[in-house]
């Protein structure tokens, strides 16, 4: 009975009694799923455009954000880092394509998850050779990141929202309307899209693979580096930054693969339902176990719906 | 010339369904463990045995466990760490509250411990294929390390959070713990792997094997000439789990000596992936070629700096040997995606023709 108590009543009962808490509680939920999403956003776009699940999504985020921080330390200016480390990830983006997807077309998926298991020794190896295994701090200020907080009275109380975060959740958000408007309008886009449906009729029309998976993988750069620079200014920009994207995993399967809305309501879901779960579950069970609920959410979710929510059905023929 | 079965003829079923039906394989075989039970053990030094052939074994082992379930029923697995884990920590909670019994005895219960966490976090395999498991069994991952490190009865609710070894015996003999020898250590380790690996390839020869091999091949065709999916995929569970499991317990017990939560992260995870992937799916000696590659080619890539005479600083080594374990992965893959495994078989078939070409 106590145990059921604690369970089910108490948490809801502090949850009404302490409004502006829960507030607080979301909006940071709120935060970390938009970051989450950024990151299954370029999880979902490889795997659209080329069937690859980029395990080097998330030491891409780190090494575009190590470079803009390493070139910074150089002396360059903030926006000439920024163009530099954009060509970094496109030079990336035409290495991998070159001599890791080229050489692995058509082979069976999990070579290909693989070889980016690969692409990631490789780029904690060079990463650490170049910028120094030691934390560094992001150029918060010579982006015009706005630093500080901004206090909501709200229900009674005070919920802190930092600029910081605000602004992260606007960018994220005109980052995916582009994303949109770019895969929707233009040519470039609507060609990604017939990879995406179908390799060998978008091939037949014409449309070069080589080229998109080149696009894509730089686009994922791109998206990498937005995500990068904001985990960055949140935290340290370090390694162990990598971590965190091991998050994006349960929200992408809780989306759907294969669905960029999906990415964008997984991350949502899985960020505010951890932070929920943490701050009021936590403590019942001692704690930490943000390190694992994000994925019980989603094997739930996936129960019901093996696809994901946003998935394509999975049709199996014999 | 010398591989050649010619003459060598098979009367019955049994002999024709060996393991190894070539009279020079068996030779090969023979001559291997006698290599490994005598030579090695008699002129290997500690540094050998305790940095290279241990953990080889070891390896291996987990190795085999991942390849029946990845392998062998292509369900792709990122939680063997953990699963390694669940059976050191079984092992190191059954021996220090039993120490009176047999540590063999304890080192395989431990496997049935972690064959039972392993039939639980198989359930949702029922209904997710693919990525969508993959990611599935990485909370299998996450959870069982956070038990590892939030649960103080695991480690009999020792400060430092780790779990110490015991001194054990077998016949009156040192087999674990700080007095144990290398030499006990590896005779102990080379058994187990020997007995399971011929355990488990014997399991993928038979009935059980084929009955997994067309799970992975097609899940519902397989359903539809009568093989019930729910045991084919939970019996796979239960086996590789079984067999990871003892491999994690031999990892804490005759090889790392003391293991804290973070030895069973997800590195050690993919480290086996990498060597199931290597060395051949969905192939028992795969995994013995694929642990030579992953765990000996650091230990090669960091002793060759000072060889040459480079003078290059310790960090230095470690972070090229992360660059470079990552390119040779890449080109490993690319020369042969079907692994070190096919290689050897391609090898085998060239030695049997020879000198002609086909």
């Amino acid at each position: 009975m106590d145990l059921l108590h604690a369970v089910f009543v108490d948490p809801v009962a502090q949850m009404i009694s302490a409004p502006d808490l829960l507030a607080q509680t979301v909006w940071e939920g709120f935060v970390a799923g938009v970051l989450y999403a950024l990151i299954a956003l370029g999880f979902v776009l490889i795997y659209k455009a080329s069937g690859v699940f980029n395990f080097a999504q998330g030491i891409m985020m780190v090494f575009a954000a190590l470079t803009l921080v390493g070139l910074a330390e150089k002396g360059v200016p903030a926006w000439i880092a920024l163009g530099l480390t954009i060509a970094v990830m496109y030079g990336l983006a035409v290495g991998v394509e070159r001599l890791v997807l080229r050489p692995l077309v058509n082979q069976p998926d999990i070579i290909l998850l693989m070889a980016t298991l690969g692409v990631t020794y490789f780029l904690i190896g060079f990463g650490e050779l170049v910028f120094g295994g030691n934390p560094k701090s992001m150029i918060t200020k010579e982006l015009f990141l706005p630093s500080g907080a901004i206090n909501l009275a709200l229900f009674g109380g005070r919920v802190q929202l930092q600029k910081l975060d605000i602004a992260a959740a606007a960018i994220a958000i005109v980052m995916v309307a582009g994303l949109a408007v770019f895969f929707q309008k233009t040519r470039i886009g609507r060609a990604l899209r017939a990879v995406a449906d179908d390799h060998q009729a978008a091939l037949s029309v014409g449309v070069s693979l080589d080229q998109i998976w080149v696009i894509v993988w730089f686009t994922a750069g791109v998206v990498a580096l937005a995500t990068g620079i904001f985990w960055g200014a949140r935290s340290d920009v370090s390694f162990a930054l990598q971590v965190v994207s091991l998050k994006a995993l349960p929200v992408l399967i809780l989306g759907g693969l294969t669905s960029v809305p999906g990415a964008i309501v997984g991350g949502l879901i899985i960020g505010v339902g951890e932070k929920l779960g943490e701050f009021y579950w936590g403590p019942l069970l001692g704690g930490g176990i943000e390190s694992w609920l994000a994925y019980i959410i989603a094997l739930v979710f996936l129960l019901f719906r093996p696809q994901g929510l946003f998935g394509e059905k999975i049709i199996e023929r014999i | 010339m010398f591989y050649r079965e010619a003459g060598q003829y098979k009367t019955t079923y049994a002999a024709d369904m060996a393991i190894f039906p070539i009279r020079q394989d068996r030779f090969g075989v023979a001559l291997i463990l006698f290599v490994a039970f005598v030579i090695i053990p008699a002129f290997g030094g500690p540094f050998f045995l305790n940095t290279m052939m241990i953990p080889f074994l070891i390896l291996s082992l987990a190795g085999i466990g991942l390849n029946l379930l990845t392998g062998y029923t292509d369900l792709l697995s990122l939680g063997t760490g953990a699963f390694m884990g669940v059976g050191a920590y079984a092992c190191y909670k059954l021996e220090t509250a039993f120490p009176q019994v047999n540590i063999l005895v304890w080192i395989v219960t431990s496997g049935f411990v972690s064959a039972a966490v392993g039939v639980a976090f198989g359930l949702p395999s029922l209904r997710i294929k693919g990525f969508y498991l993959a990611v599935a069994t990485l909370a299998a991952q996450f959870f069982l390390e956070w038990c590892f490190s939030r649960v103080p009865w695991l480690v009999n609710d020792n400060d430092s959070g780790a779990i110490e070894v015991p001194n054990a015996t077998l016949f009156g003999v040192f087999v674990t713990g700080p007095n144990a020898t290398p030499t006990t250590r590896y005779l102990v380790a080379l058994t187990i792997v020997a007995a399971l690996a011929w355990i488990a390839s014997n399991i993928v020869h038979g009935r059980i094997g084929r009955m997994w091999m067309a799970v992975r091949d097609m899940d519902i065709a397989a359903q539809l000439i009568g093989i019930r999916l729910l045991n084919a995929k939970l019996l796979a569970f239960a086996v590789s789990s079984f067999i990871v499991g003892v491999a994690g317990a031999l990892m804490v017990f005759l090889w790392l000596g003391a293991a804290e939560p973070a030895a069973f992260n997800i590195d050690l995870s993919f480290e086996i992936l990498f060597i199931v992937i290597i060395g051949g799916l969905g192939s028992i000696v795969g995994a013995f070629f694929g642990a030579t590659v992953m765990h000996l080619m650091p230990i090669a890539l960091r002793a060759l700096p000072p060889m040459v005479g480079l003078p290059i600083e310790a960090a230095r080594v470690d972070q090229l040997t992360t660059m470079i374990t990552g390119i040779l992965i890449v080109v490993f893959l690319i020369a042969e995606p079907h692994g070190l495994a096919r290689l050897w078989r391609t090898a085998k078939q060239k030695l049997r023709v020879w000198p002609f070409p086909y």
